[in-house]
């Protein structure tokens, strides 16, 4: 029978705090910036140049059809061979995470505006508005309704993945977990920690997001 | 390409209009001339391009042949030429109301945002005087006291009249209608038409597309008849509806009521 010791835990509380800080932090970092090339991506899909549709389609392809791991690696010890830049760990693993959460939030985005019925752009065309702000007043206000659960979703699965970082030794609460480990030898111990921790954060979240759904199908 | 003619009293001017969608050729040297206040019915089967038309004369299909004027402004098309830069469409399409046959409000915002939506955004309107032109417009269309409510809350001839009020919100040279009253309840169908009627003696340019063959008959100073991207037959609203000259035209107005009970 194992004995279970968690006692010894309690002096690397602030490591655990450290660690879950810094995943919560990633997290955020990733959402915005990959938001953003989501954002950027799923319009581009939608143009009408065929450069800028061949670009995005690129970029959406390569980040969902590799393994997030491979990207990790590829940016921090493969690219500064080829640039002869090197990427401190925590740049490469933000600028990663960002693009491969891009690439996810730029299909939610894309669908999202063409779920929108076309009748809706042509009465703000036949308004005298120009394309842009169709977009920006007709379009996206209503896509974003049917575009906040699965991004929401993605949102979720993101706070997840920052845990491959500790491979670059990004200091996130598995790296963390990590090195406490070595110190005490409890493996043990400390993982089923950190899965409690992941799982006490996450589970508010997707309650959130349930919630969030059911309001926005009643809302204007 | 916008340039100035100065016009006498016509104010659409549509000149060997040609469109085709791949090897679907759907207007074929169209030639429509429309006089400042004049309303016009057109009219043709399904499919016969008549939607087509309409949505060429303010760019939400964009021809491949032609010239269109429409009071100060002119496009020309021809199958070389690029396409007219967004902006340049947008303000040509400022100038002209469209009405849909499902009404195409904007279900996030309410009815009186949605009449403000066009001053405010294309014109830059300060808001105070758009809220009082919507408020005055809605007062018109019989709708002051939904100003407030979301689309989803009218029925459609409310609905079909706010999309009405919007439109006239830009103030525009022209309003065209395709099928208004198409997706309403039979019994809806009137109070849109009382406010098109309104429109047209009010001195609007009207150009409608209809299957209320009564309407076009009492309303319309002429009336074209379309086929397979032809103008058929084309004159008086009376004289076209009662007495057509092309077997064409008869064989499809043989399909409707022209006439109310009068
Ligand atoms: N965006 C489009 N792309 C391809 N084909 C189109 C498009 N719009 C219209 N067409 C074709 O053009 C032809 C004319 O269509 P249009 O909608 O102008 O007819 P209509 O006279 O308005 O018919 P209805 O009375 O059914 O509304 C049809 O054959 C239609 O399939
Ligand atoms: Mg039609």
């Amino acid at each position: 029978m194992y004995n279970w010791d968690f006692d010894i835990l309690w002096g690397y509380r602030w490591l655990f705090l450290n660690g879950t800080l810094m995943t919560i932090a990633i997290t955020a970092a990733v959402i915005v910036l990959g938001l953003l090339l989501g954002l950027f991506a799923g319009l581009m899909q939608l143009s009408r140049n065929p450069v800028l549709r061949w670009i995005s389609w690129a970029y959406i392809e390569i980040f969902r059809c590799t393994p997030l791991l491979v990207q990790l690696l590829w940016f921090y010890y493969a690219l500064p061979v080829l640039t002869g830049v090197e990427l401190s760990a925590m740049t490469a693993a933000v600028m990663t995470l960002s693009l491969y959460g891009g690439s996810f939030y730029a299909e939610v985005i894309r669908g999202g505006v063409i779920a929108v019925d076309p009748g809706q752009s042509e009465a703000g065309l036949a308004l005298g508005m120009t394309p842009a702000k169709v977009m920006k007043r007709i379009v996206l206000p209503q896509a974003i309704k049917q575009m906040i659960p699965p991004l929401m979703n993605q949102s979720i699965i993101q706070f997840k993945n920052t845990s491959l970082v500790s491979v670059l030794a990004v200091p996130d609460l598995l790296y963390q977990g990590q090195v406490i480990t070595m110190d005490t030898f409890r493996p043990l111990e400390v993982y089923t920690v950190i899965a409690v921790i992941y799982f006490v954060v996450l589970v508010p979240l997707t309650a959130i997001v349930k919630r969030s759904e059911k309001t926005l199908q009643r809302s204007h | 390409m916008t340039g100035t003619i100065t016009p006498d009293n016509t104010k659409i001017e549509i000149t060997n209009l040609k469109k085709q969608f791949g090897s679907n050729v759907v207007l074929r040297d169209i030639n429509v001339k429309v006089d400042a206040g004049s309303v016009v019915a057109l009219i043709g089967p399904s499919g016969s391009g008549k939607s087509t038309l309409l949505r060429c004369m303010n760019l939400l299909v964009i021809p491949n042949g032609g010239r269109i004027r429409i009071g100060h402004d002119t496009f020309v098309f021809d199958d070389g030429s690029k396409m007219p830069k967004a902006k340049a469409q947008a303000h040509f399409r400022s100038n002209t109301g469209m009405v849909f046959q499902h009404f195409n409000l904007f279900p996030h915002k309410t009815v009186l945002q949605n009449v403000m939506e066009g001053p405010l955004v294309v014109k830059r309107t300060p808001k105070a005087k758009a809220e009082q032109l919507a408020r005055t417009l809605l007062g018109k269309v019989g709708l002051d006291d939904k100003a407030d409510s979301y689309p989803d809350r009218l029925s459609g001839g409310q609905k079909q009249r706010v999309a009405i009020a919007r439109a006239l919100a830009m103030e525009p040279e022209v309003m065209l209608f395709d099928e208004a009253t198409s997706a309403l309840d039979p019994e809806l169908v009137a109070e849109v038409l009382g406010v098109m009627r309104d429109l047209a003696s009010e001195g609007m340019t009207m150009i409608i597309v209809t299957h209320e063959m009564a309407f076009a008959r009492e309303v319309a100073d002429k009336v074209i008849f379309l086929r397979d991207g032809v103008i058929v037959e084309e004159g008086p609203a009376r004289d076209v509806i009662d007495t057509p000259k092309e077997e064409a035209t008869r064989a499809f107005l043989s399909h409707f009521h022209t006439r109310n009970n009068d």
